[in-house]
């Protein structure tokens, strides 16, 4: 059976470091990072990359539209 | 696999719809404005009909949904949404023509407005942002605040003997005869954005067959006003505003559901 890959791209800068993308994830990808960005938020990246699966869950609850996803199929 | 090999123009299976503008949103961190912005537009990009829908922007925190969705636009007096989209249907009925309106706008100061546009059974379709609160202003009473909700205005709670009850906006219009499609819909999960997505294609292809009304309510959270933490806003809306605000159809194809 083909896997799937999934990988998700913040768009830092805009990124409002609200959270609500990260219950949204089925698979713990996602967390807030320590660093700030300009404006002084917390931004969302993958802590766990490997386990995307390219639902984009959190795209589709981002209120900021911040989130672009990726998925590919590994044979 | 390395996420750079993921992160290419060829894989990518999610990302902003171009109907809104790379203008940073001016809503607070978390708020769902911005998600019921966002879906808005997809369903107008979806339906291929952005050169011929015009939006109408209200007085709140939204104010400045110009500035974020990609169409033609326009900005009403503080209530009056309803009634400047019934004069841009009226005077062009082969657009798509849309109000996206807070519960102080469209319940209170806009609640005439609002009563009759559905009653005369408007083709339009009206986005209903419920966060039972006056965002813009500070956090006043809203007539959505539920009852024993503190605002600015009702700093001990609300008090339903001497400030009435909270205003079930949706399920008053969906009695009007001009009402063709009510519903009540969420963003803070992804289904419930799903979901909500779907009610608003619904209105507009109402609109396209000029069946009359479609008023589509979205349960949202203000937190800022509500001075709570997005995701607990998001869990405290659940628990809370839900009770009092079920979502689901209301009225479907001009009936009544139950
Ligand atoms: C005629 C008039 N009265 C009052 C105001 C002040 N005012 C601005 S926004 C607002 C309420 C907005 O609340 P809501 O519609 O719920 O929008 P939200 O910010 O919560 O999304 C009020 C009372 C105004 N701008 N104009
Ligand atoms: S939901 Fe969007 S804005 Fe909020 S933290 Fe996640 S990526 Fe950032
Ligand atoms: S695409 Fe799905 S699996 Fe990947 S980070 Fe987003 S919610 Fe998690
Ligand atoms: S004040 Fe409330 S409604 Fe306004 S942007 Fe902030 S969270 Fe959203
Ligand atoms: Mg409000």
């Amino acid at each position: 059976m083909a896997k799937i890959k999934g990988a998700i791209e913040v768009d830092v800068e805009k990124c409002k470091g609200c959270g609500v993308c990260i219950p949204a994830c089925p698979t713990d990808v996602i967390l807030l990072a320590k660093d700030v960005n300009g404006k002084g938020y917390h931004y969302a990246y993958m802590e766990n990359p490997e386990a995307c699966i390219g639902c984009v869950n959190c795209a589709v609850v981002c209120p900021d539209g911040v989130i672009s996803v990726y998925k590919v199929k590994v044979a | 696999m390395d996420v750079k090999e993921i992160i290419k123009p060829e894989n990518l299976v999610y990302k902003k719809t171009k109907l809104m503008t790379d203008a940073p949103l001016s809503y607070c961190p978390g708020c769902g404005h911005g998600t019921a912005h966002r879906i808005t537009m997809e369903v107008v990009e979806e339906m291929g009909i952005w050169e011929d829908t015009i939006g109408v922007a209200p007085v709140g925190c939204s104010v400045l949904a110009y500035d974020f969705m990609n169409i033609d636009m326009t900005q009403a007096a503080h209530g009056r949404a309803p009634a400047v989209a019934t004069g841009i249907k009226r005077v062009w009925p082969n657009k798509y023509v849309f109000t996206y309106q807070g519960d102080g706008d469209l319940a209170a100061i806009g609640g005439n407005e609002t009563i009759h546009a559905c009653n005369r059974g408007e083709n339009i379709v009206i986005i209903f942002v419920n966060n039972g609160i006056y965002g813009m202003t500070g956090g006043q009473m809203a007539p959505t605040t539920l009852p024993g909700m503190k605002s600015s205005t009702s700093p001990y709670g609300r008090d339903v003997k001497t400030m009435g009850f909270p205003l079930k906006m949706t399920e008053l219009v969906a009695q009007l005869p001009g009402t063709h499609y009510v519903t009540r819909q969420a963003v803070h999960t992804p289904n419930a954005v799903r979901k909500a997505k779907k009610a608003i294609r619904k209105a507009f292809e109402i609109q396209k067959e000029n069946k009359g009304l479609a008023f589509v309510e979205i349960v949202s959270n203000c937190n800022s006003g509500w001075k709570m933490e997005p995701v607990d806003a998001n869990n405290w809306m659940v628990d809370n505003m839900f009770p009092y605000f079920p979502l689901g159809d209301i009225k479907v194809d001009g009936e009544l559901v139950k």
